[in-house]
């Protein structure tokens, strides 16, 4: 850290960089708006052990902030970079007054800032000079106003009766014509007229509310543009106004194949705001119940996948064989899907009677099913015509696209998060970290089919060696407390009270963590302004930066290639959409 | 019982058998599918679910004829009744016993393949007139896709045609009484059941309809029972290919005496439906150019030397 400082302040000038401390640990510096594309060029290309991609770009609105450690700001953008070298992060923000909205774009640092920058600019209304095609990207594009703004209301009920004259219905049919241009596409190039296929939102093949708008020579894909959006929920300005404890449910839906893996991601970062140690069991519950869930989201992929390629059957197996993971799930949790099971402080409450029993008998049963898929699935011929070698990408170009997870280690980039940077106890899991050499849609399916193998490694040493003890920790602030000790004292019933009906007040501060979920990385940064809510709940989710690569990796492809593509890459449209 | 009588009543006799097939193929598709796919599949309607197709019937007939305002019109409602007619007309020349068949025409093979040659006029016509991208994209790919598979279908069948010396069903039976031609022509069968069903487009070669990419391609816009016709064209065209493959190659109506001709040529025909259905139930789906590469690479060729090898033990 140390290091670093004195080389950025070596070489930007000492007055320019400052620094601020954050409760993650994560280097944080502060750089002038004009200086950005510099000193990012300088991170990512200039050092030794450089910080290769970047793993997130987002502003946050500090008008009515009262507790700040950094500097003065109206709107601050914050860039998360990442270094695999180092396995370290480091993140730069900028400040930017109230009036003065704009800064350099650094789309030509990396490919995968548009969308980023196009997000900032849909949230916050912040102009990124110089950035190719800065337009809405979440928001429809007739929408007023900028939803992240402290000032831009929540709440249906705070924006007064919707009404629809017909003036305003002609301005949104209007907008909802399709113009190349506005894509940025050429209608013709100099010896072909395109064909421009619509594809989605309603489509079998796009697995959610996703649109693409195709450029087609005959059925060769000259290029793709996604439109994302329709799942949009403001699942991050619902972090504002939701108590630190009533917002766990709304993780669940954000990759909701994920289940409780994003309780977990959402937890580490609070209970790092809160300073928590959660006991063992509690840990080993969390991994168990996260490594099933990345069985079942996986389960949900291979079937997909394999109908996209035109196979019916395997996707009926593998449902039925994710009911037997939701049957585990429903007898420990109550849930299936979204079982919003994880507490601040460890679960909601110990594992019932006769789990192990359930757990063994799935561990015995699944591996001789995944043979069978194999048999069915992996080594039938035509299925790998259909998917060797087709939406190929390597680690170099994965990286500057910020990919991660299986479609990363499909390049032949050993990089898991459970082993690079282990949390809630994965290292004491004795687990494999599967890698595949190509980087194409056959590769993506063997990384994932391998990591349920993984996975259920991990479950049998769950069950093996679940530690005795509390399934809750002890802290103040677990919410809500172990139900024993609210009945026997009157300091943990009052605190039981307070942290149910107002919430619990996490101590102001920022902190970021990030885990290995289903799809890549799942990390949330959130803000605290000592309050009952989070001042800001950024998500980080894996599928935004994979889908922003489709046209990158599609291009002269034909439309079937794409749907394999997509069935591929295994992104949920609420991941990408929040 | 004069002979225009008889014929009478060969030929309703045979619509009837069809329509009939046709409603119960799709239930027992479904029914098979679902055991196949550990699910249940339609039980609800009658017993086992056996009137699930005709509840299906009532609903399409008597939904809203809905023709999309862009479309063509006259061609957008004669694309289904061309598969239908085309899937009807072939099976007038496939013997069901000694004596029982419609036409018993001199050059019943040649008629059959010009009946599913006409086949394809449904899709382009379907989905061109529908003025649908999605439509369009299926029919050029099911119009490519008809084309190659048409060639080598047709030489496939020569063997057969060379070892019987004629192109009369009924006489291509008579000449397997000593051995079902799948034997001697196992390569002529392969081929020619794979272009079979790739005419028929369905899985594992239903491209111009691919679900997961164009939808339903050619028959996007259709709905009510122009929807339905095309299913019923294409469960006629399975019981179809069933029933020719069977006489081409697998002796017809012949079979031990304990059970008549017909119940022979109807359990042959009801195996290779079967294991039609089992193949949709199994195989993911080629890409286009895959297929045609296949087609023009290794089947066509096959074909070839197959005649060849044919030609050279019957000439011998």
């Amino acid at each position: 850290m140390e290091e670093l400082t004195r080389k950025l302040q070596e070489r930007f000038g000492e007055g320019q960089i400052a620094t601020q401390s954050t409760r993650d640990g994560i280097p944080t510096y502060w750089v002038p708006a004009r200086d950005i594309p510099k000193v990012l060029r300088f991170l990512k290309e200039e050092i030794s052990q450089p910080y290769s991609m970047l793993y997130d770009l987002f502003a946050i609105d500090e008008r009515p902030r009262k507790h700040r450690t950094g500097q003065e700001s109206d709107f601050t953008v914050v860039y998360h970079l990442l270094s695999f070298e180092r396995n370290a992060d480091i993140r730069i923000k900028t400040a930017l007054k109230d009036g003065e909205r704009g800064l350099p774009s650094i789309c030509s640092l990396w490919a995968n800032a548009n969308w980023y920058e196009r997000e900032a600019y849909d949230m916050f209304g912040i102009h990124f000079e110089g950035h190719p095609h800065l337009r809405r990207i979440l928001m429809p594009q007739t929408w007023e106003g900028h939803p992240l703004r402290k000032e831009h209301p929540a709440r249906a009920t705070e924006m007064g009766p919707f009404q629809l004259p017909p003036d305003k219905q002609d301005r949104e049919q209007q907008a909802l014509q399709f113009k190349p241009e506005e894509w940025g596409l050429e209608r013709e190039s100099e010896d072909t007229e395109f064909m421009f296929l619509n594809l989605g939102p309603q489509h079998p093949g796009t697995h959610g509310v996703l649109r693409l708008a195709l450029q087609l020579d005959g059925e060769d894909i000259v290029d793709v543009v996604p439109d994302i959006g329709f799942h949009h929920r403001g699942a991050e300005k619902m972090g504002e106004r939701q108590s630190w404890h009533t917002y766990i449910p709304y993780t669940d839906r954000v990759d909701y194949l994920g289940g409780v893996m994003n309780n977990l991601a959402y937890l580490l970062a609070v209970e790092r705001l809160a300073g928590i140690d959660v006991p063992p069991r509690a840990q080993v519950i969390r991994v168990m119940l996260c490594e099933l869930f990345r069985i079942a989201s996986h389960l949900v992929w291979y079937g997909t996948f394999a109908q996209d390629v035109g196979q019916l059957s395997p996707v009926f197996y593998m449902f039925s064989d994710r009911e037997r993971i939701f049957d585990i799930i429903g007898a420990v949790c109550g849930g299936r899907m979204h079982p919003n099971w994880f507490r601040i402080g460890g679960v909601a409450a110990d594992l019932p009677e006769g789990w192990d029993k359930m757990v063994a008998d799935f561990i015995a049963y699944f591996p001789k099913r995944l043979r069978k898929y194999d048999r069915l699935v992996m080594k039938n011929r035509i299925f790998k015509d259909r998917t060797v070698g087709i939406g190929v990408y390597d680690t170099q170009e994965a990286i500057e696209w910020g990919v991660t997870g299986p479609g990363l280690r499909a390049t032949g980039m050993e990089w898991d998060f459970r082993k690079k940077r282990p949390y809630s106890s994965y290292d004491q899991f004795d687990f494999e970290v599967p890698v595949a050499a190509n980087g194409d849609c056959y590769d993506r399916a063997v990384v994932r089919i391998e990591e349920m193998r993984q996975s259920l490694r991990i479950v049998e040493q769950c069950l093996k060696n679940m530690p005795e003890g509390d399934y809750k920790s002890r802290h103040p602030l677990t919410t809500p407390p172990a139900k024993e000790h609210t009945m026997h004292d009157i300091e943990t019933l009052i605190n039981h009270f307070l942290n149910v009906s107002w919430g619990p007040v996490i101590p102001a501060g920022e902190a970021f963590h990030g885990i290995e979920a289903t799809k890549g990385s799942n990390g949330y940064y959130l803000i605290s302004d000592g309050s009952t809510t989070s001042y800001r709940t950024r998500i980080r989710t894996p599928s935004f930066p994979q889908m922003q690569m489709i046209s990158f990796i599609s291009q002269g492809y034909t439309v079937a290639d794409l749907l394999a593509i997509l069935g591929s890459i295994d992104y949920v449209l609420a991941d990408i959409d929040r | 019982m004069s002979e225009t009588l008889r014929l009478w009543l060969i030929v309703v006799g045979v619509i009837a058998l069809l329509l009939t097939i046709a409603p119960g193929l799709i239930w027992l598709e479904r029914r098979l599918l679902g055991w196949w796919q550990d699910r249940k599949g339609p039980n609800r309607v009658g017993p086992f679910g056996i009137f699930q197709p005709l509840a299906d019937a009532i609903k399409l007939i008597f939904k809203e004829d809905w023709i999309p305002p862009f479309a063509d019109k006259p061609v957008f409602i004669l694309a289904p009744a061309v598969v239908v007619f085309t899937a009807f007309m072939s099976y007038a020349i496939i013997p069901l016993a000694p004596g029982i068949v419609v036409a018993d025409l001199n050059i019943g093979v040649l008629f059959f393949l010009a009946m599913s040659s006409l086949g394809v006029y449904a899709i382009v016509l379907g989905g061109w007139s529908s003025n649908n991208k999605y439509s369009l994209l299926g029919a050029m790919r099911g119009a490519a896709q008809m084309i190659t598979y048409e060639v080598f279908m047709g030489i496939s069948l020569l063997g057969v045609v060379m070892m019987a010396g004629s192109f009369n069903l009924s006489e291509i039976v008579l000449a397997q009484q000593g051995m079902w031609n799948v034997v001697p022509q196992f390569v002529g069968f392969v081929v020619f059941f794979i272009a079979g069903v790739a005419e028929l487009h369905r899985l594992p070669f239903d491209i111009p309809e691919a679900e997961s990419e164009l939808i339903a391609g050619y028959h996007s816009e259709y709905s009510g029972m122009k929807f339905g016709m095309f299913f019923v064209g294409e469960y006629i065209g399975v019981t179809m290919l069933a029933g020719f493959t069977t006489t081409m190659f697998f002796g017809g109506w012949l079979g031990p005496s304990f059970l008549p001709g017909i119940a022979w040529f109807l359990l042959k025909t009801f195996a290779i439906i079967v294991f039609i259905i089992l193949l949709r139930g199994s195989l993911p789906r080629p890409r286009y150019d895959q297929l045609m590469g296949y087609g023009w690479k290794i089947l066509l060729p096959l074909s070839l030397i197959n005649l060849m090898v044919t030609g050279y033990f019957l000439l011998r």
